[in-house]
Protein backbone atom coordinates (compact mmCIF):
# COMPACT_ATOMS: atom_id res chain seq x y z
CA UNK A 1 0.00 0.00 0.00
CA UNK A 2 3.10 2.56 0.86
CA UNK A 3 4.78 1.42 -2.01
CA UNK A 4 3.53 4.05 -4.28
CA UNK A 5 2.95 6.62 -1.37
CA UNK A 6 3.46 10.18 -2.30
CA UNK A 7 5.51 11.91 0.30
CA UNK A 8 6.20 14.89 -2.39
CA UNK A 9 2.68 16.06 -2.71
CA UNK A 10 2.59 16.86 0.75
CA UNK A 11 6.07 18.84 0.69
CA UNK A 12 4.93 20.65 -2.46
CA UNK A 13 1.85 21.39 -0.73
CA UNK A 14 3.56 22.59 2.43
CA UNK A 15 3.57 26.04 1.97
CA UNK A 16 -0.52 26.59 0.93
CA UNK A 17 -1.27 23.92 4.02
CA UNK A 18 0.49 26.15 6.71
CA UNK A 19 0.51 29.41 5.25
CA UNK A 20 -3.11 29.64 4.09
CA UNK A 21 -4.88 26.63 5.92
CA UNK A 22 -3.13 26.30 9.29
CA UNK A 23 -3.51 30.55 9.50
CA UNK A 24 -7.19 30.00 9.02
CA UNK A 25 -7.69 27.73 11.32
CA UNK A 26 -5.69 29.04 14.14
CA UNK A 27 -7.32 32.86 13.11
CA UNK A 28 -10.44 30.94 13.92
CA UNK A 29 -9.15 29.49 16.54
CA UNK A 30 -8.33 32.45 18.36
CA UNK A 31 -10.72 34.77 17.54
CA UNK A 32 -13.30 32.80 18.54
CA UNK A 33 -11.53 31.47 22.10
CA UNK A 34 -11.22 35.45 22.90
CA UNK A 35 -14.70 36.11 21.78
CA UNK A 36 -16.60 33.18 23.53
CA UNK A 37 -14.60 33.50 26.92
CA UNK A 38 -15.79 37.26 27.02
CA UNK A 39 -19.48 36.16 26.08
CA UNK A 40 -19.06 32.89 28.07
CA UNK A 41 -18.09 34.82 31.10
CA UNK A 42 -21.38 37.08 30.76
CA UNK A 43 -23.59 34.17 30.02
CA UNK A 44 -22.32 32.85 33.71
CA UNK A 45 -22.50 35.92 35.30
CA UNK A 46 -26.49 35.99 34.10
CA UNK A 47 -26.72 32.39 35.06
CA UNK A 48 -25.32 33.36 38.79
CA UNK A 49 -27.46 36.26 38.75
CA UNK A 50 -30.25 36.63 41.13
CA UNK A 51 -32.34 38.71 38.68
CA UNK A 52 -34.32 35.14 37.93
CA UNK A 53 -35.51 36.44 34.09
CA UNK A 54 -31.59 37.06 33.42
CA UNK A 55 -30.49 33.75 34.73
CA UNK A 56 -33.10 31.69 33.26
CA UNK A 57 -32.49 33.03 29.74
CA UNK A 58 -28.63 32.34 30.12
CA UNK A 59 -29.53 29.15 30.86
CA UNK A 60 -32.02 28.63 28.39
CA UNK A 61 -28.95 30.06 26.25
CA UNK A 62 -26.38 27.06 27.47
CA UNK A 63 -28.80 24.71 27.05
CA UNK A 64 -29.75 25.43 23.37
CA UNK A 65 -26.51 25.44 21.84
CA UNK A 66 -25.35 22.89 24.15
CA UNK A 67 -28.27 20.36 22.67
CA UNK A 68 -27.55 20.86 18.92
CA UNK A 69 -25.04 19.20 16.90
CA UNK A 70 -22.79 22.08 15.76
CA UNK A 71 -22.77 21.31 12.38
CA UNK A 72 -26.19 22.53 11.95
CA UNK A 73 -25.40 25.57 13.53
CA UNK A 74 -22.63 26.19 11.18
CA UNK A 75 -25.18 25.68 7.94
CA UNK A 76 -28.01 27.12 10.62
CA UNK A 77 -25.88 30.73 10.94
CA UNK A 78 -24.56 30.45 7.45
CA UNK A 79 -27.78 30.94 5.79
CA UNK A 80 -29.33 33.22 9.05
CA UNK A 81 -27.26 35.67 9.22
CA UNK A 82 -27.58 37.95 6.40
CA UNK A 83 -31.30 38.08 7.62
CA UNK A 84 -30.53 39.03 11.35
CA UNK A 85 -28.05 41.45 9.80
CA UNK A 86 -31.00 42.99 7.99
CA UNK A 87 -33.78 42.75 11.06
CA UNK A 88 -30.35 44.45 13.41
CA UNK A 89 -29.28 46.97 10.76
CA UNK A 90 -32.97 47.93 9.22
CA UNK A 91 -31.20 47.66 5.15
CA UNK A 92 -33.56 46.92 2.96
CA UNK A 93 -31.86 43.57 1.69
CA UNK A 94 -30.33 40.82 3.50
CA UNK A 95 -26.48 41.93 4.18
CA UNK A 96 -23.96 40.49 2.96
CA UNK A 97 -21.99 38.09 5.25
CA UNK A 98 -18.69 36.12 4.59
CA UNK A 99 -18.01 32.57 5.02
CA UNK A 100 -15.40 34.03 7.39
CA UNK A 101 -17.55 36.13 9.61
CA UNK A 102 -19.95 33.64 9.85
CA UNK A 103 -17.79 30.62 10.90
CA UNK A 104 -16.14 33.28 14.12
CA UNK A 105 -19.83 34.38 14.59
CA UNK A 106 -21.02 31.08 15.02
CA UNK A 107 -18.08 29.60 17.27
CA UNK A 108 -17.99 31.96 19.62
CA UNK A 109 -21.48 32.13 20.13
CA UNK A 110 -21.13 27.88 19.84
CA UNK A 111 -18.25 27.88 22.68
CA UNK A 112 -19.75 31.07 24.51
CA UNK A 113 -22.11 28.02 25.69
CA UNK A 114 -19.16 25.40 27.05
CA UNK A 115 -17.10 28.13 28.46
CA UNK A 116 -20.28 29.67 30.22
CA UNK A 117 -20.04 26.71 32.10
CA UNK A 118 -16.19 26.38 32.80
CA UNK A 119 -16.48 29.96 34.34
CA UNK A 120 -19.65 29.41 36.27
CA UNK A 121 -17.93 26.69 37.70
CA UNK A 122 -15.06 28.49 38.64
CA UNK A 123 -16.75 31.12 40.10
CA UNK A 124 -18.75 29.06 42.68
CA UNK A 125 -15.59 27.85 43.59
CA UNK A 126 -14.62 30.81 44.78
CA UNK A 127 -15.15 31.31 48.39
CA UNK A 128 -18.11 33.67 49.30
CA UNK A 129 -16.48 34.88 52.16
CA UNK A 130 -14.33 36.61 49.01
CA UNK A 131 -17.16 38.65 48.03
CA UNK A 132 -18.28 39.61 51.32
CA UNK A 133 -14.62 40.66 52.01
CA UNK A 134 -14.70 42.87 49.01
CA UNK A 135 -18.54 44.35 49.64
CA UNK A 136 -17.02 45.32 53.10
CA UNK A 137 -14.36 47.38 51.30
CA UNK A 138 -16.71 49.40 49.40
CA UNK A 139 -16.89 47.60 46.15
CA UNK A 140 -19.09 47.34 43.80
CA UNK A 141 -20.57 44.54 41.94
CA UNK A 142 -18.61 45.02 39.10
CA UNK A 143 -15.74 46.01 40.92
CA UNK A 144 -16.12 42.67 43.30
CA UNK A 145 -16.20 40.61 40.24
CA UNK A 146 -13.58 42.51 38.02
CA UNK A 147 -10.42 42.39 40.70
CA UNK A 148 -11.48 39.65 42.81
CA UNK A 149 -13.62 36.70 41.69
CA UNK A 150 -13.16 36.59 38.31
CA UNK A 151 -9.05 36.76 38.12
CA UNK A 152 -9.26 33.74 40.88
CA UNK A 153 -12.14 32.11 39.00
CA UNK A 154 -10.06 32.41 35.71
CA UNK A 155 -7.18 31.05 37.27
CA UNK A 156 -8.65 27.77 38.54
CA UNK A 157 -10.01 26.76 35.51
CA UNK A 158 -7.03 27.63 33.21
CA UNK A 159 -6.58 23.60 32.64
CA UNK A 160 -10.48 23.56 31.82
CA UNK A 161 -10.35 26.57 29.18
CA UNK A 162 -7.12 25.10 27.58
CA UNK A 163 -8.61 21.71 27.11
CA UNK A 164 -11.70 23.59 25.76
CA UNK A 165 -9.78 25.36 23.61
CA UNK A 166 -7.77 22.13 22.01
CA UNK A 167 -11.48 21.00 21.00
CA UNK A 168 -12.62 24.30 19.95
CA UNK A 169 -8.91 23.97 17.46
CA UNK A 170 -10.50 20.70 16.06
CA UNK A 171 -14.34 21.62 15.75
CA UNK A 172 -12.90 24.56 13.57
CA UNK A 173 -12.00 21.87 10.73
CA UNK A 174 -16.27 21.58 10.69
CA UNK A 175 -15.91 24.61 8.84
CA UNK A 176 -15.38 22.92 5.54
CA UNK A 177 -19.08 22.48 5.27
CA UNK A 178 -18.99 26.08 4.32
CA UNK A 179 -16.39 25.44 1.74
CA UNK A 180 -14.41 27.72 3.32
CA UNK A 181 -10.22 26.61 3.19
CA UNK A 182 -8.96 25.72 6.43
CA UNK A 183 -6.31 23.28 7.18
CA UNK A 184 -8.31 20.30 6.86
CA UNK A 185 -10.37 22.20 3.60
CA UNK A 186 -6.84 23.02 2.35
CA UNK A 187 -5.56 19.37 2.44
CA UNK A 188 -8.59 18.20 1.15
CA UNK A 189 -8.59 20.63 -2.14
CA UNK A 190 -4.97 19.19 -2.60
CA UNK A 191 -6.00 15.70 -2.31
CA UNK A 192 -8.75 15.84 -4.90
CA UNK A 193 -6.85 17.94 -7.26
CA UNK A 194 -3.74 15.66 -6.85
CA UNK A 195 -5.82 11.99 -6.29
CA UNK A 196 -3.66 11.66 -3.55
CA UNK A 197 -6.88 11.17 -0.92
CA UNK A 198 -4.42 8.83 1.34
CA UNK A 199 -1.56 11.04 1.66
CA UNK A 200 -2.80 14.26 2.49
CA UNK A 201 -5.73 12.93 5.24
CA UNK A 202 -2.80 11.06 7.01
CA UNK A 203 -0.65 13.99 7.18
CA UNK A 204 -3.67 16.34 8.44
CA UNK A 205 -4.15 13.62 10.68
CA UNK A 206 -1.00 13.41 11.93
CA UNK A 207 -0.76 16.94 12.28
CA UNK A 208 -3.69 17.63 14.28
CA UNK A 209 -2.75 14.91 16.55
CA UNK A 210 0.44 16.29 16.95
CA UNK A 211 -0.78 19.82 17.96
CA UNK A 212 -3.48 18.73 20.00
CA UNK A 213 -1.29 15.91 22.05
CA UNK A 214 1.22 18.75 22.60
CA UNK A 215 -1.05 20.78 23.54
CA UNK A 216 -3.11 18.77 26.49
CA UNK A 217 -0.03 17.42 27.60
CA UNK A 218 0.97 21.00 28.51
CA UNK A 219 -1.85 21.50 30.07
CA UNK A 220 -1.85 18.24 32.22
CA UNK A 221 1.85 19.43 33.14
CA UNK A 222 0.45 23.19 34.14
CA UNK A 223 -2.24 21.37 36.15
CA UNK A 224 0.12 19.50 38.19
CA UNK A 225 1.78 23.01 38.75
CA UNK A 226 -1.63 24.57 39.85
CA UNK A 227 -2.08 21.60 42.11
CA UNK A 228 1.43 22.32 43.84
CA UNK A 229 0.63 25.67 44.10
CA UNK A 230 -2.59 25.57 45.79
CA UNK B 1 -3.19 63.06 58.75
CA UNK B 2 -5.15 60.68 62.00
CA UNK B 3 -4.91 57.01 61.79
CA UNK B 4 -8.84 57.62 63.12
CA UNK B 5 -11.08 59.76 62.98
CA UNK B 6 -12.27 58.92 66.34
CA UNK B 7 -11.69 61.51 68.68
CA UNK B 8 -9.29 62.32 70.94
CA UNK B 9 -10.38 60.16 73.71
CA UNK B 10 -8.97 59.98 77.34
CA UNK B 11 -5.14 59.91 77.52
CA UNK B 12 -4.24 56.11 77.26
CA UNK B 13 -2.03 55.92 80.67
CA UNK B 14 -5.16 56.34 82.36
CA UNK B 15 -7.24 53.58 83.58
CA UNK B 16 -8.36 50.86 81.05
CA UNK B 17 -11.53 51.56 79.27
CA UNK B 18 -11.37 54.66 77.58
CA UNK B 19 -14.52 55.21 76.07
CA UNK B 20 -16.18 55.60 79.58
CA UNK B 21 -15.42 59.36 79.35
CA UNK B 22 -17.09 59.47 76.59
CA UNK B 23 -20.38 58.38 79.01
CA UNK B 24 -21.83 62.17 79.79
CA UNK B 25 -21.42 62.75 76.07
CA UNK B 26 -25.26 60.95 75.67
CA UNK B 27 -26.77 63.77 73.33
CA UNK B 28 -24.37 62.99 70.26
CA UNK B 29 -26.07 60.64 67.96
CA UNK B 30 -24.26 56.58 68.42
CA UNK B 31 -22.08 55.89 66.10
CA UNK B 32 -23.98 52.23 65.58
CA UNK B 33 -27.42 51.66 66.45
CA UNK B 34 -29.33 48.99 66.25
CA UNK B 35 -33.20 48.85 67.10
CA UNK B 36 -35.59 46.27 67.35
CA UNK B 37 -33.70 43.94 64.30
CA UNK B 38 -34.95 40.96 63.52
CA UNK B 39 -34.03 38.59 60.82
CA UNK B 40 -35.71 35.29 59.36
CA UNK B 41 -33.90 32.21 57.29
CA UNK B 42 -37.28 30.94 55.72
CA UNK B 43 -39.48 30.15 58.92
CA UNK B 44 -36.50 29.91 61.16
CA UNK B 45 -35.68 33.77 63.20
CA UNK B 46 -31.88 34.15 63.79
CA UNK B 47 -32.49 37.58 65.65
CA UNK B 48 -34.80 38.57 67.70
CA UNK B 49 -35.81 42.20 67.97
CA UNK B 50 -32.10 43.38 69.33
CA UNK B 51 -31.19 47.06 70.49
CA UNK B 52 -28.51 47.99 70.88
CA UNK B 53 -25.96 50.77 69.81
CA UNK B 54 -21.99 51.53 69.78
CA UNK B 55 -21.11 55.40 71.04
CA UNK B 56 -18.82 56.89 68.98
CA UNK B 57 -14.95 55.75 70.59
CA UNK B 58 -16.60 52.87 72.13
CA UNK B 59 -15.81 49.59 72.08
CA UNK B 60 -18.62 46.66 72.41
CA UNK B 61 -18.13 43.09 72.85
CA UNK B 62 -20.40 40.83 71.40
CA UNK B 63 -20.42 37.02 72.98
CA UNK B 64 -22.17 34.34 73.35
CA UNK B 65 -22.43 30.66 72.49
CA UNK B 66 -22.05 29.24 69.05
CA UNK B 67 -25.57 29.79 66.75
CA UNK B 68 -26.40 32.97 69.15
CA UNK B 69 -26.79 34.75 66.29
CA UNK B 70 -23.90 37.45 66.90
CA UNK B 71 -21.99 36.61 63.53
CA UNK B 72 -25.43 37.75 61.96
CA UNK B 73 -26.25 40.86 64.10
CA UNK B 74 -22.38 41.74 63.10
CA UNK B 75 -22.96 41.20 59.58
CA UNK B 76 -26.41 43.28 59.37
CA UNK B 77 -24.42 46.48 60.47
CA UNK B 78 -22.55 46.95 57.25
CA UNK B 79 -26.09 45.05 55.29
CA UNK B 80 -23.70 42.02 54.48
CA UNK B 81 -26.80 40.48 55.88
CA UNK B 82 -30.04 41.77 55.26
CA UNK B 83 -32.75 42.21 58.13
CA UNK B 84 -36.59 42.27 57.75
CA UNK B 85 -37.69 44.23 60.95
CA UNK B 86 -35.95 47.22 62.70
CA UNK B 87 -33.95 49.84 62.08
CA UNK B 88 -30.10 50.36 61.82
CA UNK B 89 -28.13 53.44 61.50
CA UNK B 90 -24.26 54.22 60.77
CA UNK B 91 -23.21 57.30 61.72
CA UNK B 92 -26.67 58.59 61.20
CA UNK B 93 -27.13 56.71 57.86
CA UNK B 94 -29.97 53.82 57.43
CA UNK B 95 -28.48 50.91 56.29
CA UNK B 96 -32.06 49.15 55.45
CA UNK B 97 -32.58 52.18 53.41
CA UNK B 98 -33.00 51.02 49.48
CA UNK B 99 -32.37 54.12 49.01
CA UNK B 100 -28.84 54.13 50.94
CA UNK B 101 -25.76 54.19 48.65
CA UNK B 102 -24.05 50.77 50.62
CA UNK B 103 -20.92 50.43 48.81
CA UNK B 104 -20.34 53.87 49.57
CA UNK B 105 -21.68 53.30 53.59
CA UNK B 106 -19.35 50.17 53.50
CA UNK B 107 -16.41 51.59 52.23
CA UNK B 108 -16.47 54.00 55.82
CA UNK B 109 -16.64 50.78 57.72
CA UNK B 110 -14.09 48.63 57.95
CA UNK B 111 -14.54 44.54 58.87
CA UNK B 112 -12.26 41.94 59.58
CA UNK B 113 -13.28 38.47 59.55
CA UNK B 114 -12.76 35.05 61.00
CA UNK B 115 -11.23 33.63 58.43
CA UNK B 116 -9.23 36.87 57.50
CA UNK B 117 -10.56 37.01 53.40
CA UNK B 118 -7.44 38.13 51.90
CA UNK B 119 -7.59 37.85 48.04
CA UNK B 120 -4.81 35.50 47.67
CA UNK B 121 -4.25 36.57 43.83
CA UNK B 122 -2.73 39.92 44.84
CA UNK B 123 0.62 40.69 46.61
CA UNK B 124 -0.24 41.79 50.70
CA UNK B 125 0.59 45.12 48.90
CA UNK B 126 -1.88 45.16 46.27
CA UNK B 127 -4.54 44.04 49.03
CA UNK B 128 -4.27 47.19 50.67
CA UNK B 129 -4.16 49.34 47.42
CA UNK B 130 -7.02 47.70 45.61
CA UNK B 131 -9.60 49.37 47.46
CA UNK B 132 -8.26 52.33 48.20
CA UNK B 133 -7.54 53.49 44.48
CA UNK B 134 -10.08 51.42 43.44
CA UNK B 135 -12.87 52.70 45.97
CA UNK B 136 -11.63 56.16 47.37
CA UNK B 137 -9.70 56.83 44.16
CA UNK B 138 -6.48 57.64 45.43
CA UNK B 139 -3.35 57.51 43.34
CA UNK B 140 -1.03 54.50 43.40
CA UNK B 141 0.92 56.38 45.21
CA UNK B 142 -0.94 57.65 48.08
CA UNK B 143 -2.50 54.33 48.43
CA UNK B 144 1.22 52.67 48.63
CA UNK B 145 2.35 54.99 50.69
CA UNK B 146 -0.48 54.50 53.17
CA UNK B 147 -0.84 50.46 52.71
CA UNK B 148 3.30 50.82 53.81
CA UNK B 149 2.58 52.86 56.66
CA UNK B 150 -0.15 50.71 57.75
CA UNK B 151 1.73 47.21 57.11
CA UNK B 152 4.41 48.69 59.33
CA UNK B 153 2.15 49.68 62.03
CA UNK B 154 1.01 45.97 62.07
CA UNK B 155 4.41 44.45 61.84
CA UNK B 156 3.69 42.92 58.35
CA UNK B 157 6.62 45.90 56.43
CA UNK B 158 8.66 43.10 55.64
CA UNK B 159 6.36 41.16 53.72
CA UNK B 160 4.69 44.04 51.75
CA UNK B 161 5.32 41.96 48.59
CA UNK B 162 4.76 38.33 49.34
CA UNK B 163 1.59 36.64 48.59
CA UNK B 164 -1.44 36.22 51.56
CA UNK B 165 -0.54 32.26 51.48
CA UNK B 166 3.09 32.65 52.42
CA UNK B 167 1.86 34.26 55.67
CA UNK B 168 0.91 32.60 59.34
CA UNK B 169 -2.72 32.98 60.18
CA UNK B 170 -1.96 35.33 62.25
CA UNK B 171 0.18 38.05 60.04
CA UNK B 172 -2.70 37.47 57.58
CA UNK B 173 -5.36 38.71 59.98
CA UNK B 174 -2.81 41.50 60.90
CA UNK B 175 -3.15 42.14 56.93
CA UNK B 176 -6.89 42.03 56.95
CA UNK B 177 -7.12 45.21 59.79
CA UNK B 178 -4.54 46.73 57.99
CA UNK B 179 -6.60 47.04 54.47
CA UNK B 180 -9.99 47.75 56.57
CA UNK B 181 -8.10 50.72 58.11
CA UNK B 182 -6.13 51.73 54.69
CA UNK B 183 -9.71 53.18 54.45
CA UNK B 184 -9.69 55.81 56.96
CA UNK B 185 -13.00 54.06 58.73
CA UNK B 186 -15.37 55.73 61.05
CA UNK B 187 -15.85 52.51 62.83
CA UNK B 188 -14.52 48.62 62.61
CA UNK B 189 -16.63 45.53 62.94
CA UNK B 190 -14.72 42.77 63.76
CA UNK B 191 -16.01 39.34 63.59
CA UNK B 192 -14.62 36.36 65.40
CA UNK B 193 -11.24 37.52 64.23
CA UNK B 194 -9.09 35.12 66.63
CA UNK B 195 -11.71 32.23 65.90
CA UNK B 196 -9.72 30.59 63.58
CA UNK B 197 -6.22 31.50 64.77
CA UNK B 198 -3.68 28.70 66.37
CA UNK B 199 -3.63 29.64 69.57
CA UNK B 200 0.27 31.49 69.83
CA UNK B 201 -1.27 33.77 67.20
CA UNK B 202 -4.11 35.07 69.42
CA UNK B 203 -1.63 37.06 71.09
CA UNK B 204 -0.57 39.70 67.82
CA UNK B 205 -3.91 40.01 66.51
CA UNK B 206 -5.51 40.92 70.00
CA UNK B 207 -2.21 43.26 70.43
CA UNK B 208 -3.17 45.51 67.01
CA UNK B 209 -6.62 45.50 68.11
CA UNK B 210 -6.07 46.50 71.80
CA UNK B 211 -3.37 49.61 70.19
CA UNK B 212 -6.65 50.38 67.96
CA UNK B 213 -9.23 50.66 71.11
CA UNK B 214 -6.25 52.63 72.72
CA UNK B 215 -6.41 54.97 69.73
CA UNK B 216 -10.26 55.88 70.16
CA UNK B 217 -11.39 53.64 67.56
CA UNK B 218 -15.11 52.52 67.26
CA UNK B 219 -15.22 48.67 67.26
CA UNK B 220 -17.35 46.31 67.21
CA UNK B 221 -16.12 42.81 68.44
CA UNK B 222 -17.71 39.55 68.01
CA UNK B 223 -15.19 37.17 69.75
CA UNK B 224 -14.56 34.66 72.87
CA UNK B 225 -11.36 36.27 74.13
CA UNK B 226 -13.20 37.35 77.12
CA UNK B 227 -9.60 38.67 78.44
CA UNK B 228 -9.95 40.87 75.64
CA UNK B 229 -13.61 42.36 76.45
CA UNK B 230 -12.30 42.53 80.21
CA UNK B 231 -8.75 44.52 79.00
CA UNK B 232 -10.67 47.31 76.45
CA UNK B 233 -14.31 46.62 76.00
CA UNK B 234 -17.05 49.52 77.39
CA UNK B 235 -19.73 47.07 77.30
CA UNK B 236 -20.38 43.30 76.85
CA UNK B 237 -23.50 42.64 75.21
CA UNK B 238 -24.38 38.77 75.31
CA UNK B 239 -26.73 36.74 72.58
CA UNK B 240 -28.26 33.48 73.12
CA UNK B 241 -30.56 32.27 70.82
CA UNK B 242 -31.10 35.51 68.36
CA UNK B 243 -31.71 37.65 71.01
CA UNK B 244 -29.52 40.39 73.11
CA UNK B 245 -29.93 39.08 76.90
CA UNK B 246 -27.54 41.01 78.54
CA UNK B 247 -26.01 44.41 77.26
CA UNK B 248 -24.11 46.08 80.51
CA UNK B 249 -21.20 47.81 80.81
CA UNK B 250 -17.90 45.41 81.25
CA UNK B 251 -17.13 45.72 84.91
CA UNK B 252 -21.11 45.00 85.40
CA UNK B 253 -21.14 41.84 83.40
CA UNK B 254 -17.87 40.33 84.49
CA UNK B 255 -18.74 40.95 88.00
CA UNK B 256 -22.50 40.51 88.44
CA UNK B 257 -24.29 39.05 85.67
CA UNK B 258 -27.74 39.66 85.77
CA UNK B 259 -29.55 36.51 83.38
CA UNK B 260 -28.83 33.01 84.25
CA UNK B 261 -28.25 32.32 80.85
CA UNK B 262 -24.72 34.44 80.82
CA UNK B 263 -23.72 33.15 84.34
CA UNK B 264 -23.84 29.98 82.92
CA UNK B 265 -22.14 31.58 80.11
CA UNK B 266 -19.64 32.64 82.10
CA UNK B 267 -18.84 30.33 84.27
CA UNK B 268 -18.21 27.75 81.49
CA UNK B 269 -15.69 30.03 79.34
CA UNK B 270 -13.88 31.35 82.51
CA UNK B 271 -13.62 28.06 84.44
CA UNK B 272 -10.28 27.11 83.41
Amino acid sequence: MFADFDFDVIVRSLPYLFFHGMAFTLTLTGLSLAGSLVLGTLVALMQLSSIRALSLLAMGYVNLMRALPLVLIIFWFYFLLPWIGQWVTGASRPIQVGAFTSALVTFTLFEAAYFAEIMRAGIQSIPKGQIAASQALGMTYWQTMGHVVLPQAFRAMIPLILTQTIILFQDTSLVYVLSIPDFLGAASKVAQRDGRLVEMYLFAAAVYFIISFAASTYVRHLQMRIAVVR
Amino acid sequence: MSMTNGPETAGPETAAPIGRALEPAKTVAPMIQIEGVSKWYGPIQVLKTCTTRVEKGEVVVVCGPSGSGKSTLIKTVNGLEVFQQGRITVDGIPVGDPKTDLPKLRARVGMVFQHFELFPHLKIIENLRLAQMKVLGRSFEEANAKGLKLLDRVGIKMHADKYPGQLSGGQQQRVAIARALAMDPIAMLFDEPTSALDPEMINEVLDVMVALAKEGMTMMVVTHEMGFARKVANRVVFMDAGEIVEDAPTDTFFGSPRSERAQAFLSKILSH
